[in-house]
């Protein structure tokens, strides 16, 4: 059975890449996600916002504890000296380029075009084979147009394309008009491929004090359905590599993913939630699948029940209730 | 003789250094002000440093220095080289063991930065009352009187105590050398190698406990041999005199620097002599080289050996010439007629005499002096001698104080300057704690010790207050070793800086100013107008001192730059640039080094912004134009109002005002004894902004007052006609709901003194304008605009009368906030996560409670002079406050209980027996009175007042008695307040043995996770994966769970409470645990600044904590086990927030991303997992069936 797949240009072992999470910071962790059957490792990303607070963090609470106290005179013990964020990313980088054998890709997040793109030169030269840029971004200023936001994808793409030579893959939220057409743009600007799709924080708020909370709750299966109907209708129509994010829990979920076209399927709760040995048990049952279906690589699969290659590619493009409504039409087939 | 490279650093370095390089186990646990040595060997032993043996010493926190003396003792009856530090109640929890150690002549050093004992009151400062307590203990005592000699000393007692096998206490004056630096001489590794004998050291691990040559020891001895045992050491102790000479040889054959036990300086034939040890020599040393060089026949004798005493040692070096000897200790023993280094001479020189060694006595007087830090300058030394002149000098005697109870004082002459003081460059600073004033100072002195070859020395003044604490920075730079052991006096300063314009109204600046010299003043003012700015007396001494005057306004630059409200490198250049003690462009380069140095890799930005400003800060520097006369027309405001107590106008004040020197004996309470409700006299008016109520959004939920750390924002309710008078603008509208009469209004209210401007009050509203969301029903307005218009409300506000608090509610928090706090104004952290705890309780039962508070932040708040917090009702009654110790304060609150408790079943067996007298329906209705709630209360306190009149027309002893006690009649409530320090370290035994009690306390523990007052060590509330003092790789261990272990006792409420998380659920626990007749602990969750957040946070912290599960809210009631229900209620929703994102706002968590990133991974997986399988526990216990009771058992 031969999992290997293209994804940014790299051949990888298999369609099965962990996503960015805190999993990429064990060196161990990702050499048993190796074994297990991962197809390259995506590294947790480095947060634009985290990197400044960060710095301002530690000037105040640990360079600059004035606390004018007799009995005091810091409250935290002075490290003197010690990498920053970014060292500290950069080290890991390397760390796992030298001890894996798979694709490690760096990831970076941000909103704003700014100083911090810079990194990713820096990312690039400690070997990462790849960059994924995750615009983590609700657009929630009314007089901001769609236009604008997509804009802002494009630019910091572009901006980042000067910086590197070594893929770039966009993470995108699932909040576009026509992401479609974005996705076509984004091709244009450079990118080598997409992640569908990004999850959020979703704030809660809280009935005893109406503030509001952050929360972020495990992906459900269920989630999985959103990104299948998006690579299902991008499949075929774009040269970009599709990865599909978010509700990928089971042999089952990943194996939709394939059929809908991904050319990678990412993992993430499911592993924090059971372990790197649950991408092994993912491959295992993606495997057993291809056998009993008689199918030897991924791409002999791969793209089967893409809109391009279903009878009915309409049906990823209604809305379920569409079908409900029409409930009362009569079979094609039937004489009436 | 190696090279000694010179260092700038303070006393508890220089002897942690030696400490660290010289043992391999080292027991610690926090004290001011040992502390810092401590936290220098555990940093050292984290970054992996090694001792002469080329290993890393074993550094261990124990939860008392009871501990950490047990620990050592083993460690060393073990065959380790092993030390300790400590001072004050932590040396006297260390006695026994030193008994212990001593008498198996187990060899180890014990470094003492010796402090005040608690007495009267506690202090943090220096003297030698600690270290005297500990004279009989066996313990060799070495006095080290400069930095330089804390270096020596400690090397030299090491050197001592492995060839003596005498334990030796090295001790050093708390802050005045344990916290000043100085540049002195390093000794080199190779030269403490070569000093320390390895065969002394194999011979301590050849006697250590083996079972391979097992011996036995500690064995129980009877009258026929323990004698003779004691008196086995003799010959130890008798040979250590000429011993610890033979090394001091050693020592300065390889140093350089000799030193003798004792020295003596001065002129060969002096008739006035004095003696004293620490660093008082250092003012006593200038005094007599200056009066000698003038043909006066005076001289000094340095103690450096203490213990054992040597009067031969002694005699040797003490003139025979000598006619008056002046023996000055650092102590008090009340009621002893001399203290110890008195005595001890006195009895040398009888024996001396009566054996013939000497044919004649010289009158010797013994006097007291510098108790704790209090000022010792070369003006009372020479008031010393001029007193040794008199034919029957006073004695005992006291020097420093003005004693008119006693009449022990002596007087001196302020204007006496030595010599030493020519060619010394001495620069005076006025900052506030936060604004880097004193680190800058630090850094100035090694760049100036490193760049030139001056020597330096810097000393910190501190005031009590956490929250816009004054420091006062002095530095002295000269060509010569500086030992100068006192502050930079009246015209000494050649320059002084005043980094807050604030401080113009509040201190008198100019007065340590010398003629010719400099003052800079930070000031948005500019420099044309300036001049304007200063008081009247202050102007004259620029003028009568000639001085010039520059300004720079750097908080504009530090915005300007990046920098916020940062000062300190700007303040910093501008001294470099006036002073020219470095040409500026050099004096510029260091400091960049320096900056760059302070931030490392950790921020190139910050580096960027840094150097802007220092470059800035050239530019921004500015001369004043001085007119030829004063042109003010204030003075500084009185520092209290004139119709302010009379104590408050004659001690307070005083102290207010920096000038509490000047206070004589007579005005002290002679007990400890001080009058509450003190901190509204002092108006710091230290907010930038202040809160700004708009009444027409209010909806009077209450939660701005239960929040405020410094009960700076109010509520009142009062009749609406009231409103009449008040001054123009006064807001106020009717309340709303209808717990409320018609016609009253309600009034929020902020005190524009008092407010501290952290801004939680804005941040908990949670009311916000539809039309203008940014706009709340409370918002931060500048200080300037609304200072002055709520000035006049706040004062109208206080006179309105409090409601009635029989008629509200307190379960709600709108009502119980309208509840008059009885804790006010604390000195407490801007934002702090105690007080409002504190003051809640005080609102609730303030007006009936008893206080045991232990020693840590919560003392220094509540009870640090010049003002405290805890005050009074319109009828006189509030808190009675009382701190004990750190470590007995459960069993201290117990003992409060225990005596209310039978002087309330005396009093109502009194009633009783007296009820015909007093009549019957009175005395039923005292003794079956339900005292349940607020009104049953107040009813009960109407009969106790009718019982008092009734008695004064009895003519019995026992209605005297009565009279005496009936106030016990009435409930008391007993609280029992302290840290997580005392309550899960150093208190818990006792702790635990008052839970087990079954009596009725409360014990209310103020959870920081961390020590906070001594700054930030690690206690056993420190969570998994906090980087804390002494945990810098981050606590290996979870946080112990208190509440679960409390509520094994089955008999103990338990509350687990955060306010910020949900304030209705801590103030029901509050209620419901004071209700309850039996032991109770509230344990609640207090952000504190050591957590690394901004405590305007403060609030959102608690919240992440309880989303997270790090602290799930529940609370434990045993009475409800009675109504067959589970005791157990959760109040907390299951972990709904990742543990990751709680912690990565904190940097106690977050640093160790950087510094031990795969650690903080580890650390978080357990913790996350932790948090889940907690709280499914207590889930699981909350759910549990409660058993009914066992059937009978059946006869068979």
């Amino acid at each position: 059975m031969d999992l290997t797949t293209q994804y940014l240009g790299l051949e990888i072992q298999s369609p099965l890449v962990p996503s960015a999470s805190p999993l990429s910071r064990s060196l161990d962790l990702c050499k048993a996600l190796e074994d297990q059957g991962a197809g390259a490792i995506i590294m947790w990303s480095l947060f634009e916002e985290a990197l400044t607070a960060e710095s301002e963090s530690a000037a105040r609470f640990l360079s600059e504890q004035h606390t004018g106290f007799a009995e005091a005179s810091s409250f935290l013990p002075d490290h003197q000296d010690f990498p920053s964020g970014l060292e500290i990313y950069l080290e890991n980088l390397r760390r796992l380029k030298e001890g894996l054998e798979i694709p490690v890709i760096a990831s970076l997040n941000g909103v704003t075009r700014g100083g911090w793109i810079r990194h990713a030169k820096e990312l690039e030269q400690a070997g990462a084979d790849a960059l994924e840029l995750n615009v983590y971004y609700v657009a929630g200023d009314p007089e901001e147009t769609g236009a604008e936001v997509e804009e802002r994808y494009l630019s910091l793409l572009r901006d980042l394309r000067d910086q590197i030579q070594i893929p770039i893959n966009m993470k995108l939220s699932p909040s576009f008009s026509a992401l479609a057409n974005l996705v076509k743009r984004l091709e244009q600007a450079g990118a080598d491929g997409v992640a569908l799709f990004n999850r959020f924080y979703q704030p809660d708020i809280q009935i005893d004090s109406l503030r509001l909370q952050p929360s972020l709750h495990p992906s459900t299966s269920a989630e999985a359905l959103l990104a299948m109907r998006w690579i299902a209708l991008l499949y075929g129509r774009t040269n970009l590599s599709l990865g599909a994010t978010g509700g990928v829990h089971r042999a089952e979920d990943a194996i939709k993913l394939l059929l809908a076209g991904a050319d990678v399927v990412h993992l993430c709760s499911v592993l924090l939630d059971q372990g790197v040995g649950a991408l092994g048990t993912i491959r295992q049952g993606i495997e057993h699948w291809m056998e009993e279906h008689s199918f030897e690589t991924v791409e002999d699969f791969r793209g089967r029940v893409s809109a391009l290659s279903v009878p009915d590619p309409a049906a990823f493009e209604r809305a379920n209730y569409v079908q409900i409504l029409d409930n009362y039409s009569h079979a094609s087939g039937v004489r009436v | 003789m190696s090279n000694q490279p010179m260092v700038t650093l303070d006393g508890n370095e220089a002897a942690a250094y030696i400490a660290h390089l010289t043992n391999e186990v080292i027991a610690i646990y926090p004290i001011t002000p040992a502390s810092p040595m401590g936290e220098w060997a555990d940093e050292w032993s984290s970054l992996g440093v090694k001792n002469l043996w080329g290993t890393v010493p074993e550094v261990v926190e124990m939860q008392s220095e009871g501990g950490a003396a047990g620990a050592i003792h083993g460690a060393l009856q073990g065959g380790s080289l092993a030390t300790t530090f400590t001072a004050s109640q932590g040396l006297l929890l260390m006695i026994p063991n030193m008994y212990k150690i001593a008498g198996e002549l187990s060899p180890t050093v014990l470094h003492v930065s010796a402090r005040s004992l608690a007495a009267q009151a506690l202090s943090i400062f220096g003297d030698h009352s600690d270290v005297m307590a500990c004279r009989a203990t066996g313990y060799a005592m070495l006095c080290s009187a400069s930095v330089q000699e804390v270096m020596d000393f400690a090397l030299i007692s090491q050197m001592a105590t492995l060839e003596s096998r005498v334990p030796f206490l090295h001790f050093f004056d708390g802050f005045r050398t344990s916290h000043e630096i100085a540049k002195i001489a390093q000794i080199p590794r190779e030269i403490v190698r070569a000093l320390i004998d390895e065969k002394l050291v194999k011979a301590h691990r050849e006697r250590a406990l083996n079972p391979d040559h097992p011996v036995i020891r500690g064995t129980s001895q009877n009258p026929d041999v323990y004698f003779q045992g004691r008196e086995t050491v003799n010959p130890y102790y008798q040979r250590l005199p000429a011993l610890l000479q033979q090394i001091m040889d050693r020592f300065a054959a390889h140093t350089g620097r000799q030193y003798r036990l004792f020295e003596y300086v001065g002129a060969p034939d002096a008739e006035r002599v004095i003696l004293l040890m620490g660093s008082g020599i250092g003012a006593a040393e200038e005094t007599v080289q200056h009066l000698a060089r003038r043909g006066e026949r005076v001289g000094l004798v340095k103690v450096r050996l203490f213990r054992p005493f040597s009067p031969k040692h002694l005699l040797d070096v003490l003139p025979e010439t000598v006619r008056k000897l002046a023996v000055l200790d650092r102590c008090k023993e009340p009621g002893s007629d001399g203290e110890p280094l008195y005595k001890d001479v006195l009895s040398a020189l009888a024996q001396a005499f009566a054996s013939g060694e000497r044919d004649s006595l010289p009158q010797v007087v013994g006097g007291r002096y510098g108790l704790s830090s209090k000022e010792f300058t070369p003006a009372m030394v020479k008031g010393l001698f001029d007193e040794l002149r008199k034919e029957r000098p006073k004695n005992p005697f006291t020097l420093g104080i003005q004693d008119d109870v006693s009449h022990s004082s002596l007087p001196w002459d302020p204007s006496f300057r030595p010599d030493a003081l020519q060619g010394v460059t001495a620069c005076v600073f006025y900052g506030l704690g936060s604004d880097g004033t004193v680190s800058a100072n630090k850094n100035s002195i090694k760049i100036i010790a490193e760049a030139t070859p001056n020597y330096g020395q810097g000393y910190f003044e501190y005031d009590s207050k956490k929250a816009g604490a004054v420091t006062i920075s002095h530095l002295r730079f000269g060509p010569k070793p500086i030992h100068s052991t006192y502050l930079i006096g009246e015209n000494e300063a050649s320059f002084v800086a005043c980094h807050q314009p604030t401080f113009l109204k509040r201190y008198d600046l100019l007065d340590k100013a010398k003629e010719g010299g400099v003052f800079l003043l930070n000031s948005p003012t500019p420099p044309d107008r300036v001049w304007d700015d200063l008081p009247r007396r202050m102007q004259q001494q620029i003028l009568d001192k000639r001085l010039s005057f520059y300004t720079i306004d750097a908080y504009r630059i530090a915005r300007e730059t990046g920098m916020g409200r940062r000062i300190n490198t700007i303040m910093q250049t501008c001294f470099f640039l006036i002073s020219g003690i470095l040409p500026p462009e050099a004096a510029i380069a260091k400091i960049k080094e320096a900056v760059k140095k302070t931030y490392g890799r950790k921020g190139q930005r910050l580096l960027e912004r840094n150097y802007a400003a220092i470059d800035a800060a050239v530019a921004g520097l500015h001369p004043v134009p001085i007119p030829e006369q004063v042109t003010s027309t204030f003075d500084r405001p009185p520092v209290v109002p004139e119709d302010a107590p009379e104590f408050v106008r004659k001690v307070t004040a005083v102290l207010m005002a920096h000038r509490g020197d000047e206070l004589p004996v007579s005005l002290m309470p002679a007990d400890g004894t001080w009058p509450t409700g003190t901190t509204r006299f002092e108006k710091r008016n230290i907010a930038l902004e202040l809160p700004k109520w708009e009444k027409d959004l209010c909806t009077h939920c209450g939660k701005c007052p239960l929040v405020c750390p410094h009960a700076a924002i109010r509520s009142k309710v009062y009749p609406a006609e009231l409103a009449e008078q008040a001054p123009e603008g006064f807001q106020h509208v009717p309340v709303r709901g209808k717990d409320f009469p018609q016609g009253y209004h309600i009034t929020y209210q902020v005190a524009p003194d008092d407010c501290t401007g952290c801004g939680l009050c804005v941040e908990v509203c949670p009311i916000r304008d539809r039309k203008d969301p940014k706009r709340k029903a409370l918002n931060m307005h500048p200080a300037e605009e609304r200072h002055g218009i709520e000035q006049p409300h706040w004062d109208f506000f206080l006179r309105l009368p409090e409601y009635d608090r029989t008629r509200l509610v307190p379960s709600k928090i709108k009502h119980a906030m309208m509840l008059q706090p009885l804790f006010e104004f604390s000195g407490a952290c801007v934002g702090c996560g105690e007080t409002p705890y504190i003051k809640l309780a005080t609102q609730l039962f303030g007006d009936r409670m008893l206080i045991a508070n232990a020693t840590g932040c919560s003392s220094i708040y509540g009870g640090n002079l010049p003002t405290t917090p805890y005050t009074k009702n319109p009828e006189g009654r509030g808190p009675a406050w009382n701190n004990s110790l750190f470590e007995d304060n459960a069993e201290f609150g117990l003992g409060l209980r225990l005596a209310v408790d039978k002087l309330t079943e005396h009093a109502r067996e009194l009633v009783a027996k007296l009820a015909d007298r007093i009549g019957q329906d009175l005395a039923d209705g005292l003794l079956e009175a339900d005292q349940r709630d607020e009104a049953g209360i107040f009813e009960q306190r109407q009969r106790i007042a009718a019982l008092k009149e009734k008695l004064a027309t009895l003519d019995l002893p026992e209605a005297e008695t009565l009279a005496g006690i009936c106030e016990n009649l009435a409930r008391r409530s007993v609280w029992i307040i302290g840290g997580d320090g005392w309550a899960y370290d150093i208190g818990y035994g006792g702790l635990d043995h008052v839970l087990a009690s079954g009596r009725d306390v409360n014990l209310l523990v103020l959870d920081t996770e961390v020590y906070s007052n001594t700054g930030g060590q690690t206690s056993k509330a420190t969570p998994l994966g906090a980087v804390a003092k002494f945990s810098a790789g981050g606590k290996p261990t979870f946080k112990k769970d208190l509440a679960m272990m409390a509520m094994a006792y089955e008999n103990v409420y338990v509350a687990q409470v955060a306010f910020g998380a949900k304030d209705v659920q801590t103030i029901r626990a509050f209620l419901e645990a004071e209700s309850y007749a039996g032991p109770s602990l509230i344990i609640c969750y207090s952000p504190c600044i050591a957590h690394g957040v901004d405590l305007s946070n403060n609030l959102r912290q608690q919240d992440l904590a309880v989303s997270s599960g790090h602290w799930p809210l529940f609370r434990y009631d045993p009475r409800k086990t009675a109504q067959g229900e589970n005791p157990l209620h959760i109040d907390s929703k299951a972990p709904s927030l990742p543990y990751r994102d709680f912690i990565s706002t904190e940097t106690r968590f977050s640093v160790l991303n950087r510094t031990h990133p795969e650690a903080a991974e580890r650390f978080l997986q357990r913790a996350q997992k932790h948090v889940e399988t907690r709280f499914h526990l207590y889930e699981q216990l909350a759910h549990l069936a409660v058993q009914k009771s066992p059937a009978p058992v059946k006869k068979v």
